[in-house]
């Protein structure tokens, strides 16, 4: 990287996060001033307006892509609208470990004096959490289910290639011919379409606006520069800021430009899930590109500067600050904006090119948190790529993930979309399915499938409070099969997901009437020609999910309960009952007996992944096909970000040998440290699961820098990851172990007993070596990583 | 039914050949070689073993024990290997897998079952399966047998052997499998007879008639420092190779990551002070094989 980039780089990741007032003070002011005057999306348009038209504009110094979605670089707003922070809460955001944000006085003293008398009572999380029941309020903090709409906004959806095709001055005649096409004779709804499209005319022309500022800014910078080249560089910003986001780019730094304007305005609109994602920027951007070079007016090398200055800007954004159980479920800085690298182009051909490769260079020398990135392999793409890819993921930055693009449009496919669609799809977030563009899948929130094996193990009771929150299934100390206990909790579980699903379609409800988000349905279709917000059904696809969690620890806590109690009765209901209780306090053995000598999840053993099956059978069975509120329908998906430890902190010691408190399992892995036939059998146990009937599944691989070393241990991950793919894995990946936590596996060696470490010549497990050559793999490990 | 002793299935071998393997090791070996980094394999029959951090000290392996072979110790409990019949109640009894009972009487059917579940891997990467020990001719008849069963699942098949056997076993062998993997140790018969317990003149008389089978061979050479790692010795190792057309040769670093199981064992480990071959001295050792045109690959 060069000397610019480098320094934009340092100075993002040496500021420290903080909290910026300046869109809450410029939203309430607007509220104030239109509130009750206007529709509802109409007052949506003209808070966004007033932002756009007022914010702080930040050029920093030396960068080439502009805009900040705050005063200065991560310097974060925060929405009074949807969530307004407590006094007490801005404290904690303040001082706690991780994940803090920096609040200063005045700060405080405008949320105390400005935000919280305007918008105590009033936010959407009060409005929600007001609407629901006692008993989903029950489950919600028994920690059945988390609630995605609490603090931020449905979101979670991104662009497709239409703002490189059009811009916003195309996109006004759009809404303006829908307009103009109202039937006010025979639609019962065109007053409504009629407001929204009205609203969505003053966003598009609100960035238009922004844009501008920006333009004029650096123009009067660019005056007062006294360095020529700078001088030269802001005047071309101008002009750029000047052409887009109102009509299309025409070359590449205009695109990249282009759309990130259109992700500023989505993320200042609201605090959308997952911020926005550029989706598919190699393919997007790859016909400017080759023209840019074609004319000579790009060379590769200031295409990557300037991709590289576009990375910084991600970074320069972190999450919006989170607090309680939100914060609990994606405790991250990271916002989730996740780029897809290669996969397939529209017509179903090889999309990989040269810009593929140029981002995985990129990712490995901006070593960022901030975009998040994915590779999106097909069979059709060449071996190369992926091998591309290994190299970056061998220096253990955790990225790019790996994602099989045949397996995610077959799961588009199955979900009624078009096969285009389907291509111009991929994933986001975690490892979410999406029609990019065309698509709101909406997730709603985590479901935690080990809390409610837990309550069925008590009859409908939450041992941790002693409430009765389930139904009465029957005390399982009666059970005479282990078919009668799969029936109660098959019970449960339809109990709990009626009272997760309720609370959603109220929710739902809840966003379409009060926080429409004009701005963003502007990008996606058919927002424009159904006349119809995001939020309430105007995108072409409208899915709905929910998240299962801890699919790992509840299959081997099952497999435990039939295995020992109704199969072999080396135990009794009574004796496993009266270990878990007392967190195995005194029978550290009947611990060993569970977690040794239990067939277990990850073995490719199908004894325990049969078990798994039926857990997701059961999972998908009852979530599946659901109506949502938008007319479309709920699906399930399998990924926990960070919600797993939550939610095992909820839960009592479980039967497959884990303590109270402890972690579940994360994603589809297995119970961590219970896989001890490596990788290979763990990629056959995942793939057992029917990922095509899901809209995501997350798979972690851990491996030492060792095993992959050299071209060959490439070549090797390459066939690892083709393999799951064949067998229609949807997501894997690898964690390339440091030293740490080498040190850690090396003090519990029980919780990694499936790490498998390069020796020399060979592999081993790291459990079975000797503390002197760990010592030694830790050393060489320290200095591989350097 | 054809059964043999097996000690260990390694899935997603990744070192023992081509592409993805299975690598099944055979228990029992004829040699006894100072730096056996597996000397679990060297007992063709079964044996208990011991790991004393996973011992919570609970004595259900006393109760077990009928053979009453077994006595509690301060660092553990200590097997009368007199007096114990390898009925392996201690290690049914042991929950913390505190005793393992190592080595296990297996049918081909079962061993099959287990190197089939990975042959989606084995197809994409050009793997298969390895066969190795302990020394897998030790048991012929099962090898032999092994083979074939994996020639009618279109497997691709390794041996990884010392190649001290009898040559009607080694020839029968080479007709089923696709490579060798050929261990030759030391040139001088007497150190070799020194360090592994055996002369190297059937191994190397066998090599020599192994190369009118036709059977794809790579040699490999474990490089133990003081002990083969001289000049003269890959010299020679190497002359030997180009006077048989052999091109092919990997090296293998010695390790010492069996220090603990000999410990465990409470066997003498003769190699208790040697470290691992440094990359400078692995490269020597290449580029002196490659001066001979050889294709030499650090493992």
């Amino acid at each position: 990287m060069n000397e610019r980039v480098a320094k934009l780089r340092q100075e993002s990741l040496e500021t420290v996060p903080s909290i910026s007032l300046e869109r809450a003070r410029l939203v309430t002011e607007a509220y104030k001033m239109y509130e009750g005057k206007v529709s509802v999306p109409v007052l949506r348009a003209l808070t966004f307006k007033y932002l756009m038209e007022n914010k702080t504009i930040c050029i920093n110094e030396g960068e080439l892509i502009v805009g900040e979605r705050g005063p200065a670089p991560q310097a974060t707003p925060t929405y009074p609208e949807l969530c307004c922070h407590s006094l007490e809460d801005m404290e904690v955001m303040h001082n706690r470990e991780t994940i803090s944000f920096f609040v200063n006085e005045e700060a405080k003293k405008i949320q105390e004096e400005v935000i919280i008398p305007y918008w105590k009572g009033k936010s959407m999380r009060d409005l929600l959490l007001n609407s629901m029941t006692v008993q989903w309020k029950d489950c919600y903090s028994a920690g059945i289910f988390t609630e995605f709409m609490e603090q931020r906004s449905p979101g979670h959806t991104v662009a497709d290639d239409k703002i490189y095709k059009k811009g916003l001055i195309d996109l006004m005649q759009d809404i303006v011919k829908s307009l103009k096409e109202l039937d006010f004779y025979n639609d019962t709804n065109a007053y409504e379409k009629q407001e929204e499209l009205n609203a969505m005319l003053i966003c598009a022309d609100a960035v238009l606006t922004f844009a501008r500022r920006h333009a004029e800014k650096v123009a009067e910078m660019a005056e007062l520069e006294i360095d020529p080249i700078r001088k030269k560089e802001l005047e071309e910003i101008a002009v750029v800021c000047e052409r887009v986001p109102a009509h299309k780019p025409r070359t590449f730094r205009e695109a990249l430009q282009a759309y990130w304007f259109f992700h500023l305005g989505v993320i200042t609109e609201l605090n959308t899930w997952d911020s926005f994602c550029p989706g598919k920027l190699d393919q997007h951007l790859y016909p400017f590109y080759k023209d840019d070079i074609a004319q000579g007016i790009l060379s590769p090398e200031e295409a990557k500067e300037l991709l590289q200055c576009f990375w910084v800007k991600f970074n320069n954004q972190p999450a919006p600050p989170k607090v309680g159980i939100t914060l609990e479920e994606s405790g991250t800085y990271t916002d989730f904006c996740n780029i897809n690298i290669g996969g397939l182009k529209p017509d179903g051909t090889d999309g990989v090119n040269e810009l593929s490769y140029m981002l995985l260079e990129i990712i490995n020398e901006m070593r960022i948190l901030q975009p998040s990135t994915n590779i999106q392999v097909s069979r059709k793409n060449p071996d190369k790529f992926i091998q591309k890819a290994a190299q970056v993921i061998r220096e253990g930055l955790g990225q790019p993930s790996v994602f099989n693009t045949d397996a995610v449009i077959e799961e588009l496919l199955r979900q009624g979309k078009s096969i285009e669609d389907a291509r111009c799809g991929g994933t986001s977030g975690c490892v979410e399915t999406g029609a990019f563009g065309k698509e709101a899948y909406i997730l709603t929130g985590y479901f935690n499938l080990v809390k409610v094996l837990e309550i069925t193990l008590y009859n409908g009771m939450d041992p941790r409070t002693g409430k009765l929150i389930g139904i009465q299934t029957g005390n399982p100390r009666y059970f005479t099969s282990f078919e009668q206990l799969m029936d109660a909790f098959k019970k449960q579980l339809k109990h709990f997901i009626d009272i997760k699903i309720q609370g959603n379609n109220i929710i739902e409800k809840l966003y379409a009437i009060h926080m429409p988000s004009p701005f963003l349905s502007i990008i996606i279709s058919d927002c424009i020609e159904k006349g119809k917000d995001y939020h309430d059904g105007g995108a072409r696809y409208n899915t709905n999910y929910i998240q299962g969690v801890g699919i790992g620890s509840i299959t081997d806590s099952l497999s435990a309960l039939k295995h020992h109690v109704f199969e072999e009765k080396t135990l009794t209901m009574d004796e496993l009952f009266n270990t878990l209780e007392d967190n195995f306090q005194d029978n550290e053995k009947i611990r060993q007996l569970l977690l040794n000598l239990t067939p277990k999840y990850g073995n490719d053993n199908d004894y325990a992944d049969s078990i798994m099956q039926a857990v997701f059978d059961a999972f998908y069975t009852e979530i599946n096909g659901r109506k949502n509120m938008k007319g479309g329908v709920y699906r399930i998906n399998m990924l926990p970000t960070t919600c797993h430890v939550y939610f095992g902190s909820v839960i009592g010691a479980t039967p497959d040998g884990r303590k109270s408190g402890d972690v579940l399992s994360e994603g589809i892995s297995p119970v961590q440290g219970a896989d001890r036939k490596g990788p290979t059998a763990v990629i056959k146990s995942a793939a057992k699961m029917d990922h095509l009937r899901t809209g995501g599944t997350l798979l972690n691989q851990k491996f030492t820098p060792q095993v992959l070393e050299g071209n060959e241990g490439l070549i090797k991950l390459t066939h690892l990851i083709r393999s799951y793919f064949k067998l229609d894995g949807h997501h894997i990946q690898f964690n390339v172990i440091s030293a740490e936590t080498l040190r850690k596996a090396q003090a519990e060696p029980e919780k990694y007993r499936d790490l498998i470490v390069r020796v020399a010549g060979y592999s081993d497990y790291f459990r079975n070596l000797n503390k002197k050559l760990q010592d030694e793999i830790i050393a060489r490990t320290e200095y591989d990583s350097m | 039914m054809t059964s043999g002793i097996i000690f260990n299935i390694q899935r997603y071998s990744i070192h023992d050949g081509p592409g993805i393997r299975t690598t099944v090791f055979l228990k029992g070996c004829p040699l006894k070689c100072w730096w056996c980094h597996n000397p679990e394999s060297q007992n063709i029959h079964q044996e208990i073993a011991f790991w004393p951090d996973r011992c919570l000290d609970c004595g259900d392996c006393l109760k077990a024990c009928a053979d009453k072979a077994l006595t509690r110790k301060n660092e553990g409990f200590l097997t009368d290997k007199n007096k114990c019949l390898l009925c392996a109640s201690c290690a049914k009894a042991c929950f913390t897998e505190a005793r393992e009972l190592v080595g296990k009487q297996i049918t081909i059917e079962e061993v099959m079952e287990e190197i089939k579940q990975d042959i989606i891997f084995y197809d994409q990467s050009g793997g298969g399966v390895t066969f190795s020990g302990g020394e897998p001719l030790m048991q012929g008849q099962f090898l032999q047998e092994l083979l074939l069963a994996c020639q009618k699942e279109y497997i691709h098949t390794t041996v990884d052997t010392s190649g001290y056997a009898p040559w009607e076993v080694l020839k029968g062998i080479s007709k089923l499998t696709n490579l060798f993997l050929y261990d030759i140790k030391l040139i001088d018969e007497e150190k070799h007879i020194k360090f592994t317990g055996v002369s190297n003149r059937l191994i190397l008389d066998n090599l020599k008639r192994l190369l009118a089978e036709k059977t794809r061979i790579i040699v490999r050479i474990p490089i133990i420092p003081n002990i083969n790692d001289d000049v003269d010795n890959i010299l020679k190792t190497g002359r030997l190779m180009r006077s048989l057309g052999l091109k092919e040769v990997n090296l293998l670093p010695y390790h010492d990551s069996a220090t603990g199981k000999y410990e465990r064992r409470a066997e003498t480990y003769h190699l208790m002070q040697v470290k691992t071959p440094t990359k400078e001295k692995m490269q020597d050792i290449s580029s002196i094989l490659a001066d001979l045109g050889l294709n030499a690959v650090q493992q």
